[in-house]
């Protein structure tokens, strides 16, 4: 047995050996194909046609359920135990497998079809052959061309740019596309790993190695920018690929009521077995005191003592008594979870008309959990914010421009019309018409203001036709707000390493380019210096307002004082601020710096030191310009949701690879992070070890002990903002406890400059030790993990990568989308399930116990109750319906007042609805029900008879009343349960009454019969005994005597522990008020300073190496290599400015 | 926007649809356990209850019902004698009186107790086939007749079975002493079983004469004389059709049962039995003492709702009373913690 399942095993799982070094050579197929590497292919689908019912049967017999059935078949097929014909546990299995099977089917055809979408896309391959993705194999050499998607990990040849910043130079001299063919290079390199920094290896060419390392290698999630076209060798292919490497391992995801109802499937067999038990003892005892004497009768077989029967009887009623493990129950739970996904497919509040995106449930089988969430996991760029930054606001020399009015809503104010501008972009939206105004008129400040715009960058142009420019900004603060200068007049147009051209107001006027004094994240600023035509020497800087301020010269001070009451304005509406300044250098001072700059920057000591010194030299007595204030734009509704989301009870933490200074700016914006908010905890200590760390450690430690003395109750909010390194710091094992006891205690929590792998671990640490249910939402490759890793991944979709969503279980184009997506249709998923769970058992219990009553006056012989038929067709056929009709269907209150009360998803989280204690409960409740439904009538029909005194205590007419009291009681109770009547429950209710008698007549009838004699021995039954009226009245009292006492029970409940629900249910509340727009903030302790951007651009613009336009593609992250490598490679896009115009405007 | 029609319908291609379904906005019906309807609605079963209640329990009480035990456990008991397993064609006569008319029709049951006709093995031990006349089955009979499906000649039996073969035996003649004279009550037993089991379940096979279709069986072991001679006085009566095999087979859903034996409908008591003294002649076979069985022969008549039986009456009456006791309570409750608006 064993070794036919691992060859089952083999057959549809598959084992993989360890590999010890990847060789590999260029083009040579048949080489590559020797060492049996994983190609592109990616597979998700598990079988093939022929393999399909083998192995489907086979994973389907795993299941605990199906076995068990299959054992039970096979008990039945001993003629001495079974106790029910063949046919009462083989029907309803042949059709839960089959059912099942038909989903897998589908399921297998839906994945390799998304596959086959997702790989369409065509590549080159070198031989001029055109492949398809997944055909590419490890060692082919493909041509990639701009834009294109990598999909397998590739080691760059050449590219388009005839000097190559960032490729191994050596190879690719001698390359042209001919040469190529003939290469003949061999590559060993590192075994397939996850670490996106490293990449070890030796390419051998010519019989001269050349070493390798990660600046050579491209890998699948990015995308190919700046260059025509390049080419590579594929190195690691679908599976082995970094990317798919680092996606964590794909763990089968299930949900707690799976859990649970797995524990209770236990529970219910250790049950049964007790039930049997008793009733083989009971079996034994009446044989002896009964049986033994009753053989006038019934002889016992041969052999046959009380022990021996007493055992048969155990196993009889093992058959007897399986509907307590129901075996409809699995199949029934995935047909609802199925509905309820495709309710989410359908949910038009949750398509998306922009780039016509639906929400999709990518996984079937966890809706109920989104009824739980307790904690929602949030990457910023792209699934809070749009990833656009506009230029909002500016002061300048002491006057506020831009919007005042309505930060969120851009109607009411006029766009400002650039067509007097020849070069404006026409995408970019201003609102103040005074500023355009001001700079017309040719106010100097105006101008100097947008001419250091212009000037203090490190912006490529790109000009393909005469006035189309497009600018490749390496982060998008700086796109905007050269954007900016650009439509106001002052358009940078060209540049080389040592002059700036610019468009001054129509006039082009050429800078020479003196020095850039870079950006670095202590520095927090950057300056040029330029002389102008006119022979000006100017240094322009930019920068955190906190430090520009500390270097101006005093003549400065009012005019600082304005400035400061703006910005902290700008900052209480979470804009990213940056205030400017500029000096006019002394040429013979600048002569003599320029020296020791050069010097500086030579020197092999000590010379980043020396650079700081000489920068802060000259940055210093600056006079100020003013501040802009640029929107990282939030996606609609943003904040509204986290609103709704925390009234909701659901804490919402932000993982962020972003900077501490953008992640907190972000957090104000969208109302997590607020003013009136007790503390603030920054913990941010720059390097992974030295004091700055343990600084931080006792900032924990200090928190630690606030949170020891107010225990889990604190009064006032707090916040807490932690990034990378202490975080790595912080989630050792000692230090984990306590930055999870931290956390939980803080109303908002956002971790920045963090990796990939840390989102995951803090989402695991949650998941670990508050046992609550998770949700990680995200929109690029850095939220895979996390994605992974929570309880339910959401992607976002629509976006340009589809990594997330490929990892994810739900998808939808929107963050605001996620109330919907919880608040609604999570919440009515677990409320169905729920209901359907707690009517499940009760209905399933109810039967069997009556079995179990029955048995006491049946000589524990096993004899069922029910007439076997009934037996077959009760869960399958007769209640299969109107239960998964109330639990498509079921709403406690529409999706308008699940709005309105968020506090309604509560329950939910504290999982209320269904529970061991629900569980209890419905068992004592079936209990009750069968007591009631077994001696009723029972007293009711003992020794009684007709009304023409003919027998009507005869086993069959004792059956067929019993189980139609049973089918009666459990439509009511059904009844009782559903809230929400649509005509489709009606149907199916009425429709299974109406099939019970239907069927029942049929199958009783004399045709029927007269066809299959010993199927149908029940014939006459229902015409004999259902024409009376004492078997009605019995009906009648039974089904009340059920249900009344549970209708009092919940009247009570309701009026004396009303819940949330009963609450809205009757409209009782008032309507809650109109949400007030948010109060204007000011912010008072506050710099709204932040600058995604990072160091080492000054060098490459003043480089001759820019003009080979460098290749941004594993530049773009917004990690920096030394902040945290790992990030590198990942495919984060940051859009020019305004690139859809209509965004604001959506409604 | 400027954009055709054509054009959006393009772009929005993956639109879900708008139907009330797929948004799940269909009509519904959302009833509530409000107090307006709980209340009255308890009242008014437990006053419909109370009322049938009544009916039912007064209609129970009309019914006459006369239960003689004759087992013979009891050294009294005139079939004391009979209670010896050797004794063989043993009779007694049981004497009884009444005061009043025992309104007819009457009906006249025989009674088992302690009986386990729905034992499980022992009610699967027969074969429908084989009742319903296929002569396939005289030759083979079911294995489900285990442990009664051949005898030692390996010649099946004829019905097999235990249930067919453990048949009620003792037969009933019942006279009223009048005068200190013996008459005879005429006692029908024409139609005392199920139509359908007399006319679709049971069949004999279509042989004539009957006897012609049981060669090379043998009759069940208990049994005196062979199916087809179960009744000499009405030839139609025999066989599988026999009302009394009927009635047997139609086995009891517990195991203290009564069964139909006759009806008294003719000729001077077609009224019912009149007051005064009877004798009931027992022909005393069946074997319940092994197995502390109890024998008894009732007289009862009947009513629109049966047979005696209190129960249902009692029950609806009680029910009924709580229902209203429990709308009180309710009414206390809602009264007391009627949600407070204000919250």
């Amino acid at each position: 047995m064993g070794s036919v399942a691992s060859y089952f095993g083999q057959l549809c799982g598959g084992e993989e050996k360890k590999e010890e070094e990847r060789h590999l050579r260029a083009n040579d197929r048949p080489f590559n194909l020797s060492y049996n590497y994983a190609n592109n292919a990616i597979k998700t689908s598990k079988y093939n046609i022929f393999s399909f019912l083998p192995c489907n049967l086979f994973e389907q017999f795993r299941r605990l359920a199906n076995a068990y059935f299959l054992f039970l078949m096979l008990l039945q097929l001993i003629p001495q135990v079974s106790s029910l014909s063949w046919f009462t546990t083989a029907v309803p299995l042949i059709l839960v497998l089959s059912m099942t099977a038909v989903k897998d089917a589908s399921d297998d055809i839906v994945s390799r079809n998304c596959n086959l979408k997702n790989k369409y896309l065509n590549n080159s391959v070198l031989g001029q052959k055109t492949e398809k993705w997944k055909n590419v194999q490890v060692g082919d050499i493909i041509k990639l061309e701009n834009n294109q998607f990598v999909t397998a990990d590739l080691l760059l040849l050449s590219s388009s740019e005839p000097l190559n910043l960032c490729v191994c130079v050596c190879v690719c001299v001698s390359c042209t596309a001919d040469a190529n063919l003939s290469l003949s290079g061999e590559v060993r390199c590192e075994p397939p790993n996850n670490r996106l920094d490293k990449f070890k290896g030796t390419l051998t060419l010519d019989g001269q190695t050349y070493s390798l390392d990660n600046d050579k290698v491209l890998l699948r999630g990015c995308t190919l920018r700046n260059t025509e076209w390049c080419f590579g060798v594929v190195v690691f292919g679908g599976p082995d690929t970094k990317l798919m490497q680092n996606s964590g391992k794909t763990t089968f995801k299930r949900t707690s009521i799976d859990h649970l109802m797995n524990v209770l499937v236990l529970c219910i067999f250790g049950f049964l077995a007790s039930m049997c038990t008793v009733l083989a003892i009971g079996n034994g005892i009446w044989e002896v005191r009964e049986g033994s004497v009753f053989t006038v009768f019934l002889p016992r077989d041969e052999g046959v003592n009380a022990a021996l029967s007493s055992f048969l009887s155990f196993w009889s009623y093992v058959i007897i008594l399986n509907t307590v493990v129901p075996i409809s129950l699995y199949v029934s739970v995935e047909i609802i979870r199925l509905g309820n996904s495709f309710y989410i497919d359908w949910d038009r509040k949750m398509y998306y008309p922009k780039n016509d995106t639906p929400a999709q449930a990518r996984t079937t089988t966890l809706n109920e959990e989104l009824g739980q969430i307790k904690y929602i996991f949030s990457d910023k760029t792209g699934t809070l914010t749009q990833n656009i930054m506009t230029f909002n606001r500016c002061s300048i020399n002491g006057k506020a421009y831009g919007e005042q009015l309505c930060l969120y809503k851009n109607y009411g104010t006029e766009r400002v019309d650039f067509s007097w501008n020849r070069l404006a972009d026409p995408k970019f939206m201003f609102h103040d018409y005074s500023l355009v105004e001001t700079v017309r008129e040719g106010n100097l400040e105006a101008q100097a203001f947008f001419r250091l715009l212009a000037l203090c960058h490190t912006v490529m142009p790109e000009e393909k036709k005469e006035g189309e420019l497009y600018y490749q900004a390496q982060s998008p603060d700086e796109g905007a707000l050269v954007t900016a200068a650009r439509n106001f007049g002052f358009v940078f147009r060209s540049r080389t390493p040592e002059t700036i051209t610019a468009v001054e107001m129509d006039r082009s006027v050429t800078y020479e380019l003196l020095a850039v004094l870079d950006f670095n994240n202590v520095r927090k600023r950057m300056s040029v210096i330029v002389r102008s035509p006119e022979g000006k020497v100017t240094l322009f800087c930019k920068g955190a307002d906190t430090i520009i301020f500390e270097r101006l010269h005093p003549s400065c001070n009012k005019l600082k004082e304005i400035t400061i009451g703006h910005l902290n304005e700008y900052a209480g509406d979470g804009l990213r601020t940056l205030a400017l300044a500029y000096k006019d250098l002394d040429e013979r001072y600048l002569e003599d710096w320029k020296q020791r700059h050069h010097e500086a920057s030579t020197a092999m000591e000590g010379r980043e030191e020396r650079l700081d010194e000489l920068y802060e030299e000259i940055e210093k007595d600056l006079l100020l310009l003013g501040a802009t204030a640029v929107e990282d734009k939030l996606q609609d509704g943003v904040p509204q949701t986290i609103e709704q989301l925390a009234k909701a009870d659901i804490k919402i933490w932000v993982l962020t690879g972003d900077k501490q200074e953008t992640a907190e700016n972000i957090g104000y914006s969208c109302n997590m992070l607020r003013e009136e908010m007790r503390d603030i905890f920054v913990v941010a200590a720059n390097t992974a070890e030295g004091p700055s760390v343990i600084k931080a450690r006792a900032g924990l430690f200090w928190l630690q002990r606030t949170e020891t003395v107010q225990d889990e109750k604190v009064d006032g909010d707090y916040g807490l903002v932690i990034n990378g390194h202490s975080l790595a710091f912080a989630l050792e094992k000692n230090l984990q406890m306590e930055l999870l006891r931290t956390a939980c205690m803080c109303q908002t929590v956002i971790c920045c400059r963090v990796t990939p792998l840390q989102k995951a671990q803090v989402v695991q640490l949650v998941k670990k030790y508050k046992q609550a249910v998770t949700l990680a939402i995200g929109d690029g490759a850095n939220d895979v993990s996390m994605i992974k890793a929570a309880h339910i991944g959401v992607g976002i979709s629509g976006q340009e990568g589809m990594q997330a969503v490929l990892s994810s279980d739900y998808s939808f184009a929107q963050f605001r989308y996620l109330q919907r997506l919880l608040l609604v249709h999570g919440r009515w998923s677990y409320l169905r399930m729920c209901k359907f769970l707690r009517y499940f058992f009760y209905k399933n219990f109810t039967f069997t116990f009556v079995h179990f009553w029955y048995a006491f006056f049946c000589g524990f012989s096993a004899q069922t109750v029910y007439d076997e038929w009934f037996i077959t067709l009760y869960n399958l056929v007769y209640t299969a319906l109107p239960v998964l009709g109330l639990s498509l269907f079921d709403q406690d209150v529409n999706d308008r007042w699940s709005f309105q009360y968020p506090q309604l998803y509560t329950p939910g989280q504290l999982n209320l609805y269904f529970s061991k204690k629900a569980f209890v409960r419905c068992m004592l409740h079936s209990c009750y029900s069968s007591l009631i439904l077994f001696f009723i009538p029972w007293a009711a029909i003992y020794d009684t008879v007709r009304d023409d005194g003919k027998d009507i205590a005869d086993y069959q007419s004792f059956a067929l009343l019993a189980q139609t009291c049973l089918l009666v009681v459990m439509n009511v109770q059904l009844c009782l349960d559903t809230d929400y009547w649509t005509a489709v429950n009606q149907f199916f209710v009425w429709g299974s009454l109406a099939a019970y008698f239907a069927v029942t007549f049929t199958m009783y009838s004399n045709g029927m019969f007269l066809i299959f004699t010993s199927s149908f021995p029940f014939i006459g039954t229902a015409r004999n005994s259902l024409n009376q009226p004492n078997v009605w009245l019995t009906i009648f009292l039974t089904s009340l005597l059920c249900i009344l006492p549970v209708v009092a029970f919940r009247f009570i409940l309701i009026q004396l522990r009303p819940t949330i629900n009963d609450k809205v249910r009757k409209e009782a509340l008032p309507a809650p008020t109109p949400r007030r727009p948010p109060a204007r903030r000011i912010s008072t302790r506050r710099s709204g300073y932040a600058f995604s951007h990072s160091q080492g651009y000054g060098d490459l613009v003043t480089s001759r190496k820019f003009l080979q336009r460098l290749p941004l593609w594993s530049r773009q992250a917004p990690f920096t290599q030394t902040d945290s490598p790992l990030a590198q490679n990942q495919p984060q896009h940051y859009r020019t400015i305004a690139e859809e115009p209509e965004e604001s405007q959506s409604p | 926007m400027g954009r055709t029609k054509k054009m959006v319908k393009e772009e929005l291609a993956n639109r879900p649809d708008n139907t009330a379904f797929t948004q799940q906005r269909l009509p519904a019906w959302q009833p509530m356990l409000s107090a307006g309807i709980v209340i009255p609605g308890f009242v008014i079963i437990g006053l419909a209850f109370i009322g049938i209640g009544v009916a039912l329990f007064v209609t129970s009480q009309s019914i006459q019902l006369l239960e003689l035990d004759y087992t013979g456990v009891e050294q009294t008991s005139p079939c004391f004698k009979c209670s010896d397993p050797n004794a063989k064609n043993c009779m007694c006569e049981l004497t009884f009186s009444t005061d009043t008319l025992f309104k007819g029709p009457v009906f006249f049951y025989y009674g088992l107790s302690n009986y386990f006709q729905n034992y499980r093995s022992y009610g699967v031990s027969k074969d429908d086939d084989q009742l319903s006349g296929n002569l396939d089955n005289f030759k083979s009979p079911s294995d489900t007749c285990a442990p009664y499906e051949y005898d030692r000649n390996n010649k099946p039996f004829v019905p097999c079975g235990a249930v067919a073969n453990s048949l009620f035996n003792d037969t009933f003649k019942l006279y009223q002493i009048v005068n200190g004279a013996k008459k005879v009550v005429p006692l029908d037993g024409k139609g005392i079983s199920w139509w359908t089991d007399y006319n679709i379940k049971y069949r004999n096979p279509a042989v004539t004469p009957l006897k012609n279709a049981f060669n090379g069986t043998v009759k069940p072991l208990y049994w005196s004389k062979p199916a087809y001679e179960l009744d000499p006085s009405d030839p139609a009566n025999n066989g599988f059709i026999n009302q009394d095999f009927l009635v047997w087979m139609r086995r009891a859903a517990l195991p203290d049962f009564r069964k139909l034996y006759r009806r008294i409908t003719d000729g001077d008591y077609a009224e019912g039995l009149p007051a005064g003294n009877y004798s009931l002649q027992i022909a005393y076979n069946y074997p319940v003492l092994s197995f502390e069985g109890r024998k008894k022969v009732v007289f009862s008549n009947v009513s629109w709702m049966g047979g005696k039986n209190e129960f249902l009456g009692i029950a609806y009456l009680v029910i009924g009373s709580l229902c209203v006791v429990m709308s009180v309570v309710m009414l206390i409750v809602y009264a007391k913690f009627k949600f407070p608006e204000e919250e």
